[in-house]
């Protein structure tokens, strides 16, 4: 789970990482009145979505007069934004950030991640900061320093200091400056577990402290439970509204752009499932996991979903139960062919346990439309035919 | 042969008596296997599925002589379960449930290494040898005894590979399911040798996913060390860049981790890449007719 730049830096202040007083406002007229309330001279008027690439995009700008953050609030505030982690369709600002201004002298790039490879929390800092990191890795990977912490001994001197040496700090209190900050900035990762924190730009101002110019956290869902402050910051606005109603039944869904909408029971067949598709010269609608304990009623609300979509023309159901029966499944399809207008091809491949039974229910209920796949490949070939209308 | 479980294995199940520990420990027990007893704390002394309940894992195992958990109980309590089996010596410990803190597994993992106890999982669908021994939610009659070696990050993928391998004729050593959470116990380099020593084992399929690296580890301990033919899958090659696909393991960031870089890898190393898991069964009776 993603949280916003603001919320990032309430959750940066409780922890003591520095970071520039500001406000978070809905409308124009609380911009103004926000930053009035800061004082200037000097305003940030930020955009949050919960994507990167803002400033490029046009949704972070400077602003020197309260008339110019009064324009600026009006021109950012319900623009779609677009960046490079948008998609072309871009995202709809609708709260902005009032920050002050910062005196920056120069800009550096901190980061905790899992390194999953030695499967403990990784440090990432860079002297690069403001650049794209992933551009930096590339170009002038030398220029990123990472320390990784093995959890067991927690954030050590030893792990700061080979931070504060590799960003070529010399001044000792800009050292210990960074030691702190990076400290921080573990414990805050490994209390609250999080996936992801990442300070771009982080500067050092003219006095040698460090601050957080700008603030990115991503929460590992799994241990939501016991964050429950956490899990309170989460904007549905800024997710998929068919991918939350998916969610609420147990079902696993993401939109593509293709024409064959797809049902499977696992994450890993349903990823075969799309490929196989590609691979027969077809394009999948979505990603769907129905899950381990899919029902008639979840397997209903699936086709509801996978229908909304006016792309697709033809679905494909490919279940091999292992935990999930496929009588049930069948029923389901049935249910749903009362319950929703089914009104393009739907191929069904049912495996596994209760594939017989199934099998017969499915016969027995004489749909229209309904079109059997007697293996994961004759189904995948079933649907694309269908799409294409043969 | 097959590797690391058979009809001799002796397991316990921790969350025994759980909704779900109870209705897959009795699948396991109508399978064969030797489940030897559970673990529920407060439950000591009782009797669940014709097996001892103890309140303890050190108790379990000093009477019954166990080496093997598998692990049932909630997501939350998964860490906890883990360095429980560790500490009382068991050797193998199987863990299905699925959404356990990732931090958690990072400990719980770091001390499982630390006291020589391999693990398998979290959110799998466990490891089962054809017809002697299943530890693990699979349904077990599609694995038929034969002489191909699986092992899978995907639970549903396991079983579209096995069943194809034994349309084929063919069947199954050992079925592996690795699961596909970022943190995860054994992987592809620790089974692929074990694959490799069984002599059993004449051909290995091997499933992955996008994300993380784990497959272009595999592709260079292949090219080294395995002489048995391997046919790989890897799914995730429509998926789009930075989503999670159901794993929360699966996802694409930046260039690492696509199935394209992991699929030219296999290759590079001699595998048979198939482009669908349709093909698996396909390029099994290939590699099996070449030896």
């Amino acid at each position: 789970m993603n949280i916003h730049e603001y919320q990032a830096k309430q959750i940066f202040k409780k922890y003591g990482v520095p970071t520039p007083k500001g406000i978070m406002v809905e409308s124009v007229k609380d911009a103004v009145a926000a930053a009035e309330q800061l004082g200037g001279p000097i305003w940030v008027v930020k955009a949050q979505i919960h994507a990167g690439g803002r400033g490029l995009g046009g949704g972070v700008k400077l602003a020197k007069t309260l008339e110019e953050v009064e324009s600026l609030a009006d021109e950012i505030l319900g623009m779609t934004l677009v960046t490079h982690q948008t998609g072309p369709e871009g995202k709809l600002v609708q709260k902005l950030y009032i920050e002050d201004g910062a005196d920056i002298k120069s800009e550096y790039y901190l980061s905790v991640v899992l390194d999953r490879k030695l499967e403990m929390p990784l440090i990432m800092a860079s002297t690069e900061g403001g650049m794209n990191i992933e551009d930096v890795a590339e170009n002038t990977p030398e220029k990123i320093v990472t320390v990784p912490v093995d959890p067991s001994i927690g954030f050590q001197g030893f792990h700061g200091r080979e931070l504060a040496f590799g960003l070529g700090l010399t001044d000792k209190a800009e050292q210990s400056n960074m030691i702190k900050l990076a400290s921080k900035l573990f414990k805050l990762y490994m209390e609250n577990d999080a996936e992801m924190i990442e300070i771009n730009p982080l500067i050092k101002t003219g006095k040698g402290e460090f601050m957080a110019l700008d603030g990115k956290m991503g929460f590992d869902n799994s241990a939501l439970g016991r964050h429950p402050e956490i899990a309170e910051m989460r904007d549905l606005t800024e997710e998929d509204p068919d991918e939350v109603e998916a969610a609420k039944y147990g079902l696993s869904y993401v939109a593509l752009d293709g024409e064959i909408g797809c049902m499977v029971n696992g994450a890993g067949l349903a990823m075969g499932t799309m490929d196989t598709i590609n691979h027969m010269g077809g394009t999948p609608a979505n990603f769907l996991d129905v899950g381990g304990s899919a029902n008639a009623e979840t397997v209903a609300k699936g086709f509801e979903i996978i229908l909304k979509n006016p792309k697709v023309k033809a679905i494909f159901v490919n279940i091999f139960g292992g935990i999930v029966r496929c009588d049930r499944i069948a029923n389901g399809i049935i249910e749903a062919t009362k319950i929703t207008d089914v009104n393009v091809p739907v191929i069904v491949r049912l495996d596994g346990t209760n594939a017989p039974e199934a099998a017969e229910i499915l016969k027995n209920a004489n749909i229209a439309n309904l079109i059997v796949g007697d293996d994961l490949g004759d189904g995948a070939a079933k649907a694309v035919a269908a799409a294409k209308g043969n | 042969m097959s590797i690391l479980v058979n009809k001799d294995t002796k397991v316990i199940v921790q969350g025994f008596t759980g909704k779900e520990g109870s209705f897959h420990a009795e699948q396991c027990l109508d399978y064969g296997t030797k489940i030897v007893g559970g673990v529920t704390p407060n439950k000591g002394g009782q009797t669940h599925l014709g097996q001892p309940v103890f309140n303890t894992v050190d108790e379990a195992v000093k009477t019954t002589g166990a080496t093997v958990s598998m692990i049932f109980v909630p997501p939350a309590f998964v860490g906890d379960a883990v360095m429980e089996a560790a500490e009382a010596g068991i050797e193998l410990a199987v863990i299905i449930t699925e959404g356990a803190p990732v931090k958690d597994m990072q400990m719980a993992k770091a001390y499982a290494t630390k006291h020589g106890m391999m693990t398998i999982g979290p959110n799998c669908p466990g490891i089962i040898t054809a017809e002697e021994c299943k530890i693990g939610i699979m349904p077990g009659m599609i694995f038929k005894k034969g002489n191909v070696g699986l092992i899978s990050k995907s639970g549903t993928l396991t079983y579209e590979g096995a069943n194809q391998v034994c349309n084929e004729g063919f069947g199954i050593t050992t079925a592996v399911g690795i699961g596909g959470d970022p943190i995860i116990g054994l992987s592809y380099k620790q089974i692929l040798p074990m694959f490799e020593a069984d002599p059993d084992t004449e051909c290995i399929v091997m499933i992955g996913e996008i994300g993380g690296d784990l497959e272009i580890q595999a592709a260079k301990l292949i090219k080294e060390q395995i002489t048995k033919p391997v046919v790989a899958f890897i799914a995730g090659q429509t998926a789009p860049k930075g989503k999670t696909m159901g794993h929360a393991g699966a996802i694409v960031s930046g260039s690492a981790g696509t199935a394209k870089e992991k699929m030219e890898a296999l290759e590079a190393a001699g595998v048979t890449v198939v482009v669908s898991p349709a093909e698996i069964g396909a390029a099994v009776t290939k590699a099996m007719a070449k030896k």
